[in-house]
């Protein structure tokens, strides 16, 4: 179970291998998140902002209620930070787990809940301007679904 | 008291600074908003709209009505968008 936030890449297969290693695991899920440019609007890159003093710990407690819910071998969490171009890597979960169903739940919990509480910003930049990114109410509601 | 406060994202932009340290005597996060709205303009028009507004008080997410008792970090930045 751990977590990172870092200016650098990482290597989501090495990743992935290290967490394979346990004998107990038989399912491991992972989400990557890209820099794209859905509309073809241009973009150039994603400026990643953090508030540095929160975010590891905000991102150990949402890593640890996945842990409580479900029965999970590994969890890694890596955000990276900074100016990203179209096409990098921006972030990715983890989740091992003996079963899949367990490591498909809990992937998808530590994403909702990464997406709305995790101090993270992102800054659109195209060739003449930049952009905020705007939360959306989706990811709000995909939360919801964790609180029953 | 004295909080030391941050800010993040357009919040940031909007004020001017990334932190700076306010000389305060509100009860909670509703009144500092209130106090630094009627001080400048720069923080009425940050702290216009509080649907799109959040806040930490010592690294933890609070809600505006929260008490600033025992509060040394107060943090405010738009709704957060990682992943």
């Amino acid at each position: 179970m751990s977590v990172n936030v870092q200016t650098d890449d990482f290597d989501l297969g090495a990743e992935v291998s290290k967490m394979a290693s346990d004998p107990s695991v038989g399912a491991i899920v992972s989400f990557t998140g890209i820099v794209r440019d859905a509309a073809h609007s241009g973009l150039i890159s994603l400026e990643l902002e953090c508030y540095p003093s929160m975010v590891e710990q905000a991102l150990q407690s949402i890593e640890k209620n996945a842990c409580d819910r479900w029965d999970l071998r590994g969890c890694k969490i890596i955000h990276r930070i900074g100016n990203l171009k179209l096409g990098e890597q921006i972030m990715m979960v983890a989740t091992a787990s003996p079963h899949r169903q367990d490591a498909f739940d809990a992937a998808e919990f530590l994403m909702d809940y990464l997406k709305s509480e995790a101090p993270f910003w992102k800054k659109e930049h195209f060739k003449d301007h930049a952009t905020w990114v705007d939360a959306r109410e989706t990811d709000l509601q995909s939360l919801q679904r964790w609180q029953d | 008291m004295k909080l030391n406060v941050l800010y993040f994202a357009w919040v940031r932009e909007r004020i001017g600074v990334a932190s700076e340290t306010v000389e305060t005597d509100a009860g909670s996060i509703n009144e500092l908003l209130d106090e630094l709205s009627a001080r400048e303009e720069r923080y009425a028009i940050a702290f216009s709209d509080r649907s799109v507004l959040r806040c930490a008080i010592d690294q933890t997410l609070v809600p505006f009505e929260t008490s600033l008792a025992n509060a040394t970090e107060v943090a405010f930045f738009p709704p957060m968008t990682g992943g």
